[in-house]
């Protein structure tokens, strides 16, 4: 007699279609994501302020990446608009947390929890007053389009100095006071620790919606508009519809992203919404793995850390200088290492990241017999 | 009941042309409730330009087009796929990068209700009409026999089995009228004797009208209840496979003027 539940035994084996359709459709996957979400939680306790710093911005990055993936990656349309859209949501946030007596406009309404969302929500807002372009471009031709938004952006951001507070100046980024307590500040933590606690956390949900949304029928549309979308359009997918949402959501998560990265630093400049950030981003969703969430993440992991190893070891070396006025620096030498990684894995690795993942773990389930 | 009434599609008098090319020019039929109807006729006749005029894809200059009593023409093709027709393409048009089970899913795009909110938290409404969406796509894959392609990209399968994911997409959105645009083109004469065995029991057990267009032959005359030739545009011919067989016209239009002596 079967004493034992059969599906521990065999993972793949699924008995309903409720957990072969499940988020975490084996054991391993689940008790995987589950430690390295309590890793995550446990590193303010283990790692200086500095490092946690990087790896709050590593992962506000990570919720930037994870729209623009499903935005480019899996609704295939290529936008250079990213950091616009940062940007939209970095002063949607600033203006309602800012400071109502200070130089540039403010709100005061400093609860993260009203803040953040209305952040996402005025770049969805833009974002769907962009897609009617889309939805008639394809493309290099919206790559190019989404390429002058950045540039109207750009000069929008330093010129409206009401909401931005000009080129040179600024202004202070949005406050992050969740139910009262002020996370930016040291308190029983320290700043950073509840700055990493906070950015990982909404990490973790941002992703979790994004991998719910994508194994969707939404998410399937975006893939089939991404693939063939005049057999999309014949099969009932409303093209206009799923590209608009498409821009849509990845605003959101831009406009999300934008607010949250200047918390960490404090302080926002309009130029940094720049191509620069685009390209970034766009670095970030390739070297991670086009059209996987996990790849989003590990993509803008790996820039992010990337850039600060950089920093270090970059004046090591012979001729690089760590002072931005000489040539070559570190900072010219990060841009050619982003642009190397860019061609790089698009010749040799196409599935990014991830892509490499997957090749060690299918010769591991093969093993001995990997070829 | 009336002819009409008996009848779910109706083309009359189509024209189409791209910069002075006659694509389709007057063409007209009908097609019954139960009928498979074959469209004939050498290549470049129009047969692929009449069903993307069905479909949507292309908006014909002249005519009218009704489908279960409603008028099709200047309708999106998602529109139309929601009315209840479904095509597959000569030229495999699947979305390469996923599984066979996806591709399948998608075909049930128009049947589900729930928008991205719901699809974010996976709860109530996205969850059920998921699963049920997934009992429905099992039948199909049953149905076709793909079950040990579930889970390939369908890009990496030869090209017999992606004809058969094609087929499978169309029959789970649930249509009143299925189009099949060469279903056996390309094909082995064992993968197009399965492929016909597929087209039979579409009929016998779904029950839906078919209309085929193909170049083989004894698959058309074997299958078909009326047969339409078409040749540059414009109709030869219209009748059960034992007249068009001998039709004069057709003949003519497939291997030429008889030269008289």
């Amino acid at each position: 007699m079967l004493t034992r539940d059969p599906t521990t035994s065999r993972p793949l084996l699924h008995t309903s279609y409720r957990s072969d359709m499940a988020l975490f459709d084996t054991r391993t996957k689940r008790n995987a994501v589950v430690l390295i979400v309590l890793f995550g939680l446990s590193l303010p306790l283990l790692l200086p302020d500095p490092d946690l710093r990087l790896l709050s911005t590593a992962s506000v990055f990570a919720i930037g990446a994870i729209g623009l993936g499903l935005l480019t990656g899996s609704a295939g349309q290529i936008s250079l608009g990213h950091a616009f859209f940062l940007g939209v949501g970095c002063y949607a946030a600033a203006v309602i947390s800012g400071d109502p007596d200070g130089r540039a406009i403010g709100f005061g309404i400093t609860e993260i929890l009203i803040w953040l969302p209305a952040a996402g929500l005025v770049a969805a807002a833009v974002g769907v007053l962009i897609a009617p372009l889309a939805t008639r471009l394809r493309g290099l031709y919206l790559a190019i389009v989404t390429l002058g938004l950045v540039f109207v952006g750009e000069h929008l951001f330093e010129q409206w100095r009401v909401v931005t507070g000009g080129a040179r100046a600024g202004r202070p980024a949005p406050e992050p006071v969740l139910f009262g307590y002020p996370l930016h500040v040291d308190g029983l933590f320290t700043r950073q620790q509840q700055l990493f606690w906070l950015m990982f956390v909404l990490l973790v949900i941002f992703a979790l919606l994004a991998r719910n949304l994508s194994r969707s029928a939404v998410g399937r549309a975006f893939n089939a508009v991404r693939d063939r979308d005049i057999a999309a359009g014949v099969i009932g997918v409303n093209l206009v519809k799923y590209k608009t949402i498409a821009f849509a959501i990845s605003s959101f998560y831009a406009g999300c992203a934008g607010a949250l990265l200047y918390v960490i630093i404090g302080h926002v400049n309009p130029t940094e919404f720049n191509l620069l950030l685009s390209v970034l981003f766009i670095a970030m969703v390739l070297v991670g793995g086009v059209g996987t969430i996990s790849g989003a993440i590990a993509g803008a992991f790996f820039i992010t850390l990337l850039g600060r190893f950089t920093e270090q070891v970059g004046p090591m070396l012979p001729l690089i200088s760590a002072r931005s006025h000489e040539t070559p620096n570190v900072f010219q030498m990060q841009n050619v290492l982003y642009a190397l990684l860019i061609i790089g894995f698009l010749l040799f690795e196409p599935r990014g990241l991830f892509g490499i993942w997957f090749r060690i773990r299918n010769w591991w389930k093969a093993f001995p017999f990997s070829y | 009941m009336t002819r009409a009434e008996s009848d779910i599609l109706r083309f009359s008098d189509v024209k189409l042309s791209f910069s002075g090319v006659k694509a389709i020019d007057g063409i007209s039929f009908t097609v019954g409730r139960s009928e498979l109807f074959a469209i004939i006729g050498p290549n470049g006749a129009g047969k692929t330009s009449i069903f993307n005029v069905l479909s949507g894809v292309y908006r014909p200059d002249a005519g009218e087009v009704s489908f279960d009593g409603q008028a099709l023409l200047g309708k999106r093709p998602h529109q139309i796929a929601h009315l209840g027709i479904a095509r597959t393409f000569q030229n495999v048009e699947l979305f390469a990068n996923l599984t066979v089970l996806e591709n399948v899913m998608l075909g049930r795009h128009h049947h589900m209700r729930y928008g991205p909110l719901s699809a974010f938290f996976w709860l109530g409404r996205a969850r059920r009409e998921e699963i049920t969406a997934r009992a429905r796509v099992e039948e199909i894959i049953d149905f076709l026999e793909l079950e040990q392609w579930r889970r390939f990209p369908v890009g990496l399968l030869p090209y017999g089995v992606q004809k058969r994911v094609e087929l499978g997409r169309a029959l789970a959105m649930e249509p009143k009228l299925l189009l099949l645009d060469e279903p056996v083109g390309g094909m082995n004469v064992e993968e197009t004797e399965d492929m016909a065995r597929y087209i039979l029991d579409i009929r016998e057990d779904l029950d839906i009208p078919i209309i085929l267009v193909e170049h083989d032959m004894g698959l058309v005359m074997d299958l078909a209840d009326r047969v339409l030739v078409v040749d540059f545009g414009r109709p030869v011919a219209t009748g059960v496979p034992s007249e068009i067989q001998n039709h004069p016209d057709v003949i003519r239009a497939y291997l030429g003027e008889v030269q008289s002596t």
